[in-house]
């Protein structure tokens, strides 16, 4: 199974999420530059946290329109898993991948601390393994993650099951305390809190299972683990 | 064709809260003597220098760009543009 680890200028987590998705979860992984294609191979595609182009304008909207998420959308629409973490999920959002937007955090602090989720949809391919509802300890690391939608927007995605994680608590002001989202077929996921930094037990003071099962997720939807 | 100044304020629609215009309203403002100021919003302004043949050329055209490249996320925020001389 190989997965792609798109890197932008300032991506800061890409090292972190290969570490995992190869020295931890065993799967083939290669970092996909951002100017270049798409390579033709990969099974699923994860964009990484960071600070991409500084987050100059609006976190995440340079990103958004370079050469290689012209290819991401390409693929989403095949239905291949695609995964965006913290500024990967900005990058999603700016691109129009994924509904909604994500402002600075009501505090207007940058927010970096423990919280935990509740899994709200355990059909995609990062929450299959998950019981519905089931917590999972993660830290955030964000200045701008308070994901926001408007009335009508919040009302669809309730309907069409797009809300993938919330916390379990008022953390940034986000709507509904939606710390995830899906795209409608399920295959996009985005999520502010960083998985890749809670899979392994001795980086995680709480319990690193749940944050596990997002990349086994990935793994049983895949049927595959090379 | 002439340079122009194009000024765009990118701002949140009403209802979408603005945090740091509060603070500065409530914690700086409304502490000092200005008991008078009732509302704070904060912006985020763009000066852009476009050469165009006229005034109503260079207001589209970067109303166009704003649009085209998402330089605002209309689900939140509005732009006003506003064309100067050079």
């Amino acid at each position: 199974m190989n997965v792609g680890v798109i890197v932008f200028p300032g991506s800061n987590c890409d090292r972190d999420m290969f570490h995992v998705l190869s020295d931890v979860f065993h799967l083939n992984v290669e970092y996909c530059w951002h100017d270049k294609p798409l390579p033709k191979n990969l099974d699923a595609v994860v964009l990484p946290g960071g600070f991409s182009y500084g987050d100059r304008l609006r976190a995440g909207v340079i990103a958004a329109h370079s050469p290689i998420i012209q290819d991401v959308k390409k693929i989403a629409e095949k239905g291949i898993p695609i995964l965006g973490v913290c500024n990967g999920f900005q990058i999603l959002v700016e691109s129009g991948l994924l509904p909604g937007v994500l402002l600075k955090n009501d505090s207007l602090n940058f927010m970096c601390e423990w919280t935990n989720l509740i899994v709200k949809n355990n059909q995609t391919p990062f929450t299959n393994q998950f019981e519905l509802n089931q917590k999972i300890p993660i830290p955030i690391a964000n200045g701008e993650g308070r994901y926001f939608v408007d009335d009508d927007t919040l009302i669809e995605l309730e309907k069409n099951n797009q809300i993938v994680f919330k916390y379990d608590q008022v953390v940034n002001g986000s709507s509904n305390h939606i710390a995830g989202v899906c795209n409608e077929d399920g295959n996009v996921v985005g999520m502010m809190p960083h998985p890749e930094r809670a899979v392994e037990s001795e980086i995680n003071p709480h319990d690193n299972k749940p944050s596990s099962l997002i990349f086994e997720s990935l793994i049983k939807k895949m049927g595959v683990n090379n | 064709m002439v340079d122009y100044r194009v000024h765009v304020t990118i701002q949140n629609k009403p209802g979408i809260s603005d945090p740091e215009g509060k603070t500065i309203l409530n914690d700086l403002v409304l502490k000092g003597t200005h008991q008078n100021v009732s509302q704070i919003n904060t912006a985020q302004m763009l000066k852009f220098v476009i050469n165009e043949t006229d005034k109503k050329t260079a207001q589209s055209t970067v109303q166009k760009i704003c649009d085209e490249l998402r330089i605002y996320n209309p689900m939140v925020s509005v732009v006003t543009i506003d064309v100067f001389d050079v």
